[in-house]
C-alpha cells in the first residue's frame, strides 16, 4: 500500500497600486506594454527600489500563516534567461527568507490536520509570453508585480487535503486583502511536488513536479491521476522518473515537460542593488494590529457562540464578507436557536449570490437585513411556504420593492387553516378518480402530484403539508365509508 | 584668449562677469576639437550636430529660480559612454549595445542640467562595458594618450581623461569600479576622484559591478572637482544604495592648511612591481606635503595582496549577472540568425555583440557563482572583502588619510599589455582596494617620468570624508606646478 506525500508552491499576486521595485500600476487586463517603465523593462542602469507595502503585505501573511518572521532579511538574484525575464535575473529571495517555519490547519471531516509551511518569500513576477505560429510576442506588464512564494511542507497526503489546503489558504488571504487569490486571472498559481511510498516508511519517493494546474479542481485531478500513474509504474517494477509533468486539461493527464537530469543552476547571490531589510518587533506589533480574526478563529466562535454546526459554520466563513453580514444577521435574529437564519444564509441568500456573481453582503435586499430577518421570520411561523419565501427574495432583489410589501401585495400568505382549503382539496379529489385509485393501489407519488394539484389551484400559496394532511384524512375516509 | 584652456570655475568666473558666454565656449571647444580629435580620439558618435545641439540648449536654459543652483551655468560637461543621457545614443562602447537612446536621463545628469550644464552629446570613450585599465577594450579603438600619442590613457574612463587634458573637454565625468576613474587621471595628469560608495546616485549608470560602480568627476583641477561633486552629490530615493548623509560644500575645504594632518603610507603598496621613477616621484610627493605640515608614518594594511583576486571575483560575479540583461530581445544589437530559436538568438547576439574582455569576465563571474564553487570563490571573495575593508578602519583610527601611488606605472604602449589580461589586471592594484571598502579617493598629478608622462599621487580618506581629500589635495595643487602643465599635441 501507498501513500502519496504531497508538498505546494503557491505563488500569490499581492494587490499592492505599484509594482514590487518600480512605480508602474499593477491593474490587470490593460492595454500590452502599457504600464511598464525602464526598470520593470530592466533598461540599462536601472535600479530596484522596494515598495514597502509590498513587505508589509508579506509580514501580514506570515504572521497569519503562523510564521516566524524574521529580523534580518534580504533579496538575492536568481538568474536565468528567458524573454519574459526582462534583465534574465529574478529579484527574489533565497536563503534569509521574510518567514519561515509556520503552519496552518486544514479540517478533514471532523478532524483538524495541521499542514506545515516552510517558508513564505517575496519576490517579482515575469511578464507574460504569447506565442504565434511564427512569432512570441512579450507583454512587460506583468513584470515585477509582486508575488508572495509560500511553500508547504510535504505534509500533505492527499488530493482532497491538497484541496483543502489551497481553499483554507485562499480564505485566509481573502480575509487579509492582501490579493485576490483569483486562479483565473493568475494572481494565484499553484504547482505541486508529488511521490508516493510505501505506508510507513521514512524516505521519500521520487518525486516529480505538477505544473500547468489552473484551477484548484485541476490540482485535485492532476494530483489524483499523478498518484495513478506513479502507483502503477512502482507495481510494474519500473522507476519514477524525476521530472516536471504539465497538465492536460483536455485529455485528463499528466504530460511529461522535461527530464530533470540536474536542477538549473540559478547562482543565486545576494542583490547588491538593494540593502538588508531589518524587521523590528515594532514592525511586527504594527502589522500583527491589522490582521483581523482569521477564517479557523471565527468559525470555531461561531460554533461556541452560536452554537452552528461545523459544517454550516465552514461555509459561513469561507468568504470574508459573507461571515459578517452572516455574523450581523445571526446576532440579530431573536430566537436563540439560530437554525432558521443560518439556514437561509446557507440556502437561498449563498444561492442568489452565486447566480449574481457577488457576495450574500452585495446583494442588493430592500429593506436590508431587517427586511431579511423579517421574511425569515414570517417563514417560520408558517405565514408563507418556505418555496414562496424564496422566490420572493428572488422578486424583491430583482424589482427593488421589499419582500413584505410583495407578500401583501399579490397576497401570497400560505393557506393554512383547513377550512380554505377543504373546498379545494374537495374539487381536486373530484377532478382526479385515477390519481386516487392509484394512491389507494399504494402509489405514494399519487399523494404528491394531488398536493401539487391543489398548490396550483392555490397558486402556491396553500401550506403543502396541510394539504398532505387534509388528503390523506379525506382519501381514508373515503375509504373507510366506501364512497366511490 | 583661447576659453578651452580654461577650468570650469575661471570659465564661471568670466561668464559672471559677462566677459563670455555659452556660445563663446562652446564655438572654441568646437574648434579646439576639430584641431586635435583625430590624434587623440577621445571621442566616438562625434559629429557636427553635437555643437549645433550644444549652441541650442545653452539658448534654452532656464533662468535661475530659488530651488536651482545653477553653479554650472552653461558649462559644457563630457560624459563616458556609459552614463545615461536621455535621448543621446549611450553604449558603453560595445556593439551589443549599438543605437541604443535611453529614454531617460541618470540622475546625475538631471542634476547636472538643473544645474545649468550643457551635456554633450558625443560621448567619451571607454573600456567596453568599463572592462579594462587602457580603454584599448572599445568598440572604436584605443584613445591615445595626449602627453605620447603611442601610449594609453589608461582605462576604462580613458576618453574623459584625455579629452579632459587636451582641453577637448571643460570639465568630465567618469566611472570608477576598480580604479577607472582614477588611473586613467593619473596617466594623463589630470585629477580624478571616486566618491565614497553610496554618496553618488548611480541610477543611470549602466551597471558593471553594483557594489563597486561610483560615477567621478575628471576635471583639470582641485577646485573643479569639488564643483563638480556639489552637484552631483546626495541621496537618491531611485537608488537603494545612495546613502541619506548631508552634501557639505566641498569649495568650502579648498585652501584649508594642513598643518598637523596625519597621513599613513601603506608598505604593501611600496614593493616589487612599483616602477623606480613612480616611486621615487610619489616618495617626493609624500615629502612635499611634510613640508606643507603634514606628518607621515608608515602603516600596514595586511590583507592589500588579496585586493586583486577578491576583485576579480566579486566584480566579475556581479558584471556577469548585470550583462545577463544584453540578448537582443528589447534594444541594441541583435544578430540575424540562421536558426531563427530563441538559445541561438542569445548564442549569436551575445557572441557577436560582447568583445573579448567582456565575455573574458562574465564567465569568470559566472563561474565564481555556480553550484559547487560559490562557497570557495564568491562567499569567499565577500569574507575576505570585510577584512580589506576593515584594515582601513583600523588605519582610519589613527590617521586622516592614506597616500599611496595611483598606479604601478605611468602610461604604457597601446598594445604592450592588450594580450596579457593578468598583467593588464595588475594595473589596478593601488585602486582596487578603495572600491572593495568603499571609501573616497583621489587622484592629482604629482610629476612626470623622464619620458615626460603623469604619475598620479592617490589619497584615500575614510567614507564620506570627501572634504579631507579635498583638502589635501588643493594644498599639494597649489604648491606644485603640475595642474599647469599641458602636453603638447
Amino acid at each position: 500500500m501507498y501513500e502519496a506525500v504531497i508538498g505546494l508552491e503557491v505563488h500569490v499576486h499581492l494587490k499592492t497600486k505599484t509594482k514590487a521595485f518600480c512605480g508602474c500600476s499593477t491593474e490587470f487586463g490593460q492595454e500590452p506594454n502599457s504600464q511598464v517603465c525602464p526598470v520593470c523593462l530592466g533598461f540599462p542602469g536601472c535600479l530596484p527600489v522596494l515598495n514597502k507595502v509590498a513587505l508589509d503585505y508579506a509580514i501580514k501573511v506570515a504572521l497569519s500563516l503562523n510564521c516566524k518572521v524574521q529580523e534580518y532579511t534580504k533579496f538575492d538574484r536568481k538568474n536565468y534567461f528567458y524573454p519574459d525575464l526582462p534583465k534574465n535575473y529574478q529579484i527574489s529571495q533565497y536563503d534569509l527568507p521574510i518567514s519561515r517555519d509556520g503552519f496552518l490547519n486544514i479540517d478533514l471531516d471532523d478532524k483538524t490536520k495541521r499542514i506545515g509551511i516552510t517558508r513564505v518569500h517575496l519576490e517579482e513576477d515575469a511578464g507574460k509570453l504569447i506565442h504565434q505560429q511564427d512569432r512570441s510576442l512579450v507583454d512587460f506588464n506583468r513584470t515585477g508585480i509582486p508575488l508572495l512564494e509560500i511553500v508547504s511542507e510535504p505534509d500533505i497526503n492527499s488530493p482532497q487535503e491538497a484541496h483543502e489546503y489551497l481553499t483554507t489558504l485562499k480564505s485566509i488571504i481573502e480575509y487579509l486583502d492582501v490579493s485576490d487569490c483569483d486562479m483565473e486571472k493568475g494572481s494565484l498559481r499553484c504547482d505541486a511536488n508529488i511521490s508516493i511510498r510505501e505506508k510507513g516508511a521514512r524516505e521519500l519517493g521520487v518525486k516529480t513536479e505538477l505544473k500547468n494546474m489552473n484551477s484548484f479542481k485541476a490540482v485535485k485531478e492532476a494530483l489524483d491521476f499523478e498518484i495513478g500513474r506513479q502507483t502503477e509504474l512502482l507495481n510494474k517494477g519500473k522507476p519514477v522518473v524525476q521530472e516536471t509533468r504539465l497538465w492536460d486539461v483536455r485529455e485528463l493527464k499528466t504530460v511529461s515537460m522535461r527530464a530533470k537530469e540536474e536542477a538549473q543552476d540559478y547562482r543565486y547571490f545576494p542583490e547588491p542593488d538593494l540593502p538588508p531589510f531589518i524587521i523590528n518587533e515594532d514592525k511586527i506589533e504594527e502589522i500583527k494590529k491589522t490582521i483581523p480574526e482569521l477564517p479557523q478563529g471565527k468559525m470555531s466562535r461561531f460554533i461556541k457562540d452560536y452554537g452552528l454546526s461545523r459544517y454550516d459554520a465552514k461555509i459561513l466563513v469561507f468568504a470574508k464578507n459573507n461571515a459578517d453580514y452572516a455574523e450581523d444577521c445571526i446576532k440579530a435574529y431573536p430566537n436563540k436557536d439560530k437554525k432558521p437564519i443560518v439556514n437561509w444564509l446557507i440556502g437561498p441568500l449563498l444561492s442568489e449570490a452565486k447566480n449574481r456573481n457577488c457576495s450574500i453582503s452585495e446583494l442588493k435586499i430592500p429593506g436590508g437585513k431587517q427586511e431579511l430577518l423579517k421574511l425569515v421570520e414570517f417563514t417560520q411561523a408558517g405565514k408563507i411556504s418556505h418555496l414562496m419565501a424564496k422566490s420572493v427574495l428572488n422578486e424583491s432583489i430583482d424589482s427593488g420593492t421589499p419582500s413584505l410589501t410583495i407578500i401583501q401585495d399579490k397576497n401570497l400568505f400560505q393557506i393554512s387553516d383547513s377550512g380554505s382549503l377543504d373546498n379545494i382539496v374537495e374539487e381536486v379529489i373530484k377532478e382526479n378518480a385515477k390519481s386516487i385509485a392509484d394512491y389507494k393501489a399504494g402509489k405514494s407519488n399519487a399523494l404528491m402530484f394531488m398536493v401539487g394539484q391543489v398548490m396550483r389551484k392555490t397558486n402556491g400559496r396553500a401550506n403543502p403539508k396541510v394539504i398532505g394532511e387534509i388528503l390523506k384524512r379525506r382519501l381514508n375516509e373515503a375509504q373507510t365509508y366506501g364512497t366511490k | 584668449m583661447e576659453l578651452y584652456k580654461l577650468t570650469a570655475h575661471e570659465l564661471i568666473e568670466r561668464i559672471d562677469k559677462k566677459e563670455t558666454n555659452s556660445e563663446e565656449i562652446i564655438g572654441f571647444l568646437e574648434k579646439r576639437i576639430k584641431d586635435v580629435e583625430f590624434k587623440v580620439k577621445a571621442y566616438v558618435r562625434l559629429s557636427n550636430s553635437c555643437f549645433s545641439n550644444l549652441t541650442h540648449n545653452s539658448q534654452n536654459l532656464t533662468p535661475n529660480t530659488q530651488h536651482l543652483r545653477p553653479i554650472l551655468k552653461g558649462i559644457p560637461i563630457s560624459i563616458k559612454d556609459n552614463i545615461c543621457t536621455e535621448g543621446y545614443n549611450t553604449e558603453c562602447c560595445s556593439k551589443i549595445l549599438e543605437g541604443f537612446k535611453p529614454p531617460y536621463d541618470a540622475t546625475v545628469i538631471r542634476k547636472l542640467k538643473q544645474a545649468g550644464a550643457l551635456i554633450f552629446a558625443a560621448k567619451t570613450n571607454m573600456d567596453e562595458f568599463a572592462f579594462g585599465s587602457s580603454t584599448e577594450n572599445s568598440c572604436y579603438g584605443p584613445t591615445h594618450n595626449p602627453w605620447d600619442l603611442d601610449a594609453v590613457v589608461g582605462g576604462s574612463s580613458g576618453g574623459s581623461a584625455a579629452a579632459v587634458v587636451s582641453d577637448e573637454a571643460i570639465v568630465a565625468l567618469g566611472s570608477d569600479t576598480g580604479g577607472s576613474i582614477r588611473q586613467p587621471a593619473s596617466f594623463c595628469g589630470v585629477v580624478g576622484l571616486k566618491p565614497t560608495y553610496g554618496r553618488v546616485s548611480r541610477y543611470g549608470l549602466i551597471a558593471f559591478a553594483s557594489s563597486l560602480d561610483q560615477i567621478g568627476p575628471i576635471t583639470k583641477d582641485v577646485r573643479d572637482s569639488a564643483i563638480l561633486m556639489n552637484v552631483i552629490s546626495g541621496y537618491d530615493s531611485f537608488d537603494s544604495t545612495s546613502v541619506n548623509v548631508d552634501v557639505p560644500d566641498y569649495a568650502k575645504s579648498l585652501g584649508m592648511d594642513i598643518k598637523g594632518l596625519k597621513i599613513s603610507v601603506p608598505k604593501e603598496y611600496f614593493i616589487e612591481g612599483l616602477d623606480k621613477e613612480v616611486k621615487t616621484i610619489v616618495e617626493e610627493a609624500i615629502n612635499k606635503l611634510k613640508d606643507l605640515g603634514a606628518n607621515y608614518k608608515s602603516v600596514s594594511l595586511p590583507h592589500t595582496q588579496y585586493a586583486i583576486p577578491v576583485y576579480y571575483i566579486v566584480a566579475t560575479a556581479e558584471a556577469s549577472s548585470n550583462l545577463a540583461r544584453f540578448d537582443g530581445v528589447q534594444y541594441g544589437f541583435r544578430a540575424r540568425c540562421a536558426k531563427s530559436n530563441l538559445i541561438d538568438m542569445y548564442k549569436k547576439t551575445r557572441g557577436e555583440g560582447f568583445g573579448q574582455e567582456a565575455k573574458r569576465r562574465i564567465i569568470l563571474g559566472a563561474f565564481a557563482l555556480s553550484h559547487g564553487y560559490y562557497d570557495a570563490y564568491y562567499l569567499r571573495a565577500l569574507k575576505v572583502r570585510t577584512l580589506i575593508k576593515q584594515d582601513f578602519d583600523k588605519v582610519f583610527r589613527e590617521f586622516d588619510c592614506v597616500v599611496t601611488p595611483t598606479s604601478p606605472t605611468a602610461a604604457f604602449k597601446i598594445g604592450e599589455k592588450i594580450k596579457d589580461p593578468l598583467k593588464m589586471y595588475l594595473s589596478d592594484i593601488y585602486t582596487i582596494s578603495a572600491n572593495l571598502a568603499g571609501i573616497p579617493a583621489i587622484s592629482i598629478p604629482c610629476g612626470f617620468t623622464k619620458k615626460g608622462l603623469p604619475v598620479g599621487l592617490q589619497i584615500l580618506a575614510k567614507p564620506f570624508n570627501e572634504e579631507l581629500l579635498f583638502k589635501v589635495a588643493y594644498a599639494y595643487e597649489q604648491n606644485t606646478p603640475w595642474h599647469s602643465m599641458k602636453p603638447k599635441i
